[in-house]
């Protein structure tokens, strides 16, 4: 089509304000419990208590960045460990993979916060300025009495909601209840107002004014996420073959959709369905209570707008039986997804009951490479990097294995043994000496095996001593 | 420019002209938000400028409103951890020497800080890792061989007044006469003493030059050497006998070092550092694996 005498289009567009409209049906009760347990988890977990012994917090989750140690109930890692919250991101991406293959951008439209506290403050909206057509009327209506009174209820509950979400945030990353108590009497660390106070504004913002902009304009993952779907994947649609034409239902010829409009004004996007599959779509589900509650009025069947893949169109236009969900759901793509997921979650799980609560690290001094002792001897230096996780101080034993040539020694004494405080880190240098004309010290490389062994807190002998070994070379003077 | 505008069909809206592989581009509006926070990020550009030091000038920048400067910013750091530092180091001055590496707090601070002193100061000649340079004379801090001693009060004196400086008067001083050059011994009578040496040390030789060799050495070399060869700390004359030579062993490089002697020379390091970077760095050293006990009194 041309158009050669129109106006050119404005560059820029203000945004359209948008009303949703209040619905009831299987979505939208999914979307109240999903966003009550969602809301819960991240209120109520930084308040949950998990009794680790005297010298560690009680934090049932807590980042504790100022010690560089992370806390999930009764795992701990530390920052030599963060290849668990790669796994964790790993397993997270592939979750996202696995889901937007499955049925489309349900991460959009149920869990993500965006769509999660916009649906909160909807709601907030909802109870103080009233359904769509109240909240048209007074946006509408010049700043009287009502509309300010209204609008400054409805911005400071907004404004509480914020601070609660930037306050719930900072409990994350230290002792809960002292930051709270510290908070109220204003002797928290300035990190954490300032965090608070960003927080509170974003949420404010995105959550009161940004809202879809964010969706549309902001965000990666609608673009990433559509390249994730095929023909298979589950998505909302609008079943044009069944709807339209669209109209009045007692005009002969006319398809179910009686063009209502429910749907538009129900949908958080401001978007129309029956336009098809779009990148404003979150699929929240929220057109297809409005349709089916229509539908029902009518006495229609439902689902005239609906969970569908693009191949049940063509089945669908062809009046034949579409494939099942479940031929949808498992797939040769998801089931990849799945065994990804599944086999990176086993990967960690084994690597977490693994790990043992003592690890040593030995890097080699290698400037120089070897030192040689005025009685002709040879002499490598090894720095040890032991870390005690248990609850308590332990020492630890190093030994060369059993039948080994060299002579281990530690500050200039053969007791080469190390007490390690109480979840902490300890170096230590470690003199492994060859005597004068042995294989070891006339060769270029011998093999060295380090033993460590935990002799447990002081006083308490351990009947079954846990013990760790490091395999690392042992330089000699090659001529 | 562009003559027609286009529809695009489904959306409805204006297209660009512009086509990749079958996709056209869509004129859409941006939003006008957007335009706003542009603008928004400019204004807050120029404010920057003012707060913050940006404009070049001729001979420096803008120093900005708020007087933000790296240098003072690393300055308060340094003058912060001085002060953090202060009572440690107090303690580290007061302690007693010899009981500086048994003190696991004094310890735990003056290693990692010596290293640091160390690798800015000492590294040049005795090398990052503290080996020397093998052969030239810039002894191994790594081994258990000392010129001077090598218990904590023996190295503190070493690096507080260096070793044959002449800028300091308590520097340790010891001078080998150049045997060779000038004419204290002739030629053969230093090729019997290299012998001897060589026989001392434990190395292959010529039994009769070498036999020869103890006379010559006993006349000229014991008094400082010792008669075993085993060497004197106080006058920092090196163990002969040994396997560390601190500019070789061999034959050829022990004949020139009796010829010409040899003349090591360490700066003192009072003036260039405090008393306790000194007392550091002596703790590193220490540290390193030839450190030793102070001797029985």
């Amino acid at each position: 089509m041309t158009s050669p005498d129109a106006q050119p289009p404005s560059l820029y567009a203000a945004r359209e304000p948008i009303f949703p409209r209040r619905v009831k049906g299987h979505f939208r009760t999914l979307k109240w419990w999903l966003m009550g347990v969602m809301l819960a988890i991240y209120y109520i977990a930084p308040w949950l208590r998990w009794d680790r012994g005297p010298n560690l917090p009680d934090q049932a989750v807590l980042a504790d960045i100022a010690h560089r140690r992370f806390f999930f109930f009764m795992i701990e890692i530390w920052p030599h460990e963060f290849y668990f919250i790669a796994g964790l991101l790993i397993m997270a991406g592939l979750g996202l993979f696995l889901f937007t293959s499955a049925a489309g951008r349900v991460w959009c439209g149920y869990a993500c916060p965006q769509t999660v506290w916009t649906d909160l403050f909807i709601l907030v909206e909802r109870w103080v300025e009233g359904d769509r057509n109240a909240r048209i009327r007074l946006h509408r209506q010049h700043w009287d009495r009502e509309k300010v009174v209204k609008r400054a209820i409805k911005w400071t509950a907004w404004l509480l909601i914020g601070l609660g979400t930037g306050g719930a945030w900072v409990f994350y990353f230290t002792d809960a209840p002292t930051l709270f108590f510290n908070l109220i009497n204003g002797t928290a660390a300035p990190i954490a107002y300032i965090t608070m106070a960003i927080l509170t504004a974003t949420t404010f913002f995105f959550g009161g004014f940004a809202r879809e902009q964010i969706c549309i304009y902001a965000c990666p993952w609608p673009r990433i996420q559509a390249a994730m779907m095929d023909e298979d994947t589950l998505t909302i649609g609008y079943r044009p073959w069944r709807g339209e034409p669209r109209g009045k239902q007692d005009l002969a010829g006319n398809g179910d959709c009686i063009d209502c409009m429910a749907c538009v004004n129900v949908c958080p996007m401001g978007i129309d369905i029956r336009d098809g599959q779009q990148l404003a779509c979150i699929t929240c589900g929220l057109c297809i209570d409005a349709c089916n509650v229509t539908m029902d009025k009518i006495g229609k069947p439902r689902d005239l707008i609906g969970y569908l893949a693009l191949t049940d169109e063509t089945a669908e236009r062809a009046g034949k039986p579409v494939k099942s969900v479940w031929k949808h759901l498992f797939r040769p793509r998801t089931i990849l997804y799945t065994v990804l997921w599944g086999g990176v979650g086993i990967a960690l799980i084994v690597a977490l009951f693994l790990r043992s609560d003592f690890d040593v690290n030995v890097t080699p001094v290698r400037n120089p490479q070897f030192v040689m002792l005025s009685d002709g001897a040879i002499r490598n230096t090894y720095e040890l990097r032991l870390r005690n996780k248990f609850g308590e101080d332990h020492s630890f034993a190093i030994s060369a294995a059993e039948g080994s040539p060299f002579a281990l020694s530690m500050d200039g004494q053969p007791e080469t043994r190390v007490l390690v405080p109480a979840n902490e880190t300890k170096t230590a240098r470690l003199f492994v000496t060859a005597a004068v004309r042995s294989e070891a010290a006339g060769q270029e490389r011998t093999e060295l095996r380090l033993w460590i062994q935990d002799l447990g807190p002081i006083g308490a002998e351990l009947t079954n001593p846990d013990r760790a070994h490091y395999d690392t070379v042992f330089y000699g003077k090659d001529d | 420019m562009c003559a027609k505008r286009v529809k695009d069909v489904p959306s409805q809206v204006e297209t660009t002209g512009h086509v990749w592989d079958g996709v056209e581009e869509l004129n859409n509006p941006l939003p006008r938000w957007w335009v706003w926070v542009f603008c928004l990020t400019i204004i807050w550009g120029i404010g920057y400028t003012i707060a913050y030091p940006a404009w070049p000038l001729i001979s420096r920048a803008t120093q900005g409103y708020f007087g933000s400067s790296d240098r003072i910013a690393v300055a308060d750091d340094i003058a912060r951890f001085d002060a953090a530092n202060a009572p440690i180091k107090a303690s580290l001055v007061a302690a007693d020497l010899a009981a500086i590496p048994g003190d696991e707090a004094l310890k735990t601070f003056a290693i990692p800080a010596g290293a640091s002193i160390f690798r800015t100061n000492c590294a040049t000649c005795h090398g990052s890792g503290a080996a020397g340079v093998q052969g030239k004379g810039y002894p191994n801090l790594l081994d258990n061989d000392w010129l001077w001693g090598g218990d904590m009060a023996a190295i503190h004196q070493t690096i507080t007044h260096g070793i044959r400086n002449t800028t300091d008067p308590d520097a340790r001083y010891s001078e080998m006469p150049k045997f060779g050059a000038d004419e204290i011994l002739d030629a053969t009578q230093i090729a019997q003493v290299v012998e001897h040496v060589l026989k001392i040390s434990g190395q292959e030789h010529d039994a009769t030059m070498a036999a020869a060799g103890a006379t010559v050495y006993a006349e000229n070399c014991a008094a400082c050497h010792t008669e075993a060869g085993t060497g004197d700390r106080e006058q920092g004359a090196p163990n002969l006998t040994d396997a560390i030579s601190l500019y070789g062993g061999d034959r050829a490089t022990l004949t020139q070092t009796v010829n010409n002697a040899r003349f090591g020379v360490m700066p003192p390091w009072a003036n260039r550092l405090s008393e306790d970077e000194i007392r550091a760095v002596a703790t590193y050293v220490h540290s390193l694996g030839g450190g030793e006990a102070p001797p029985a009194p």
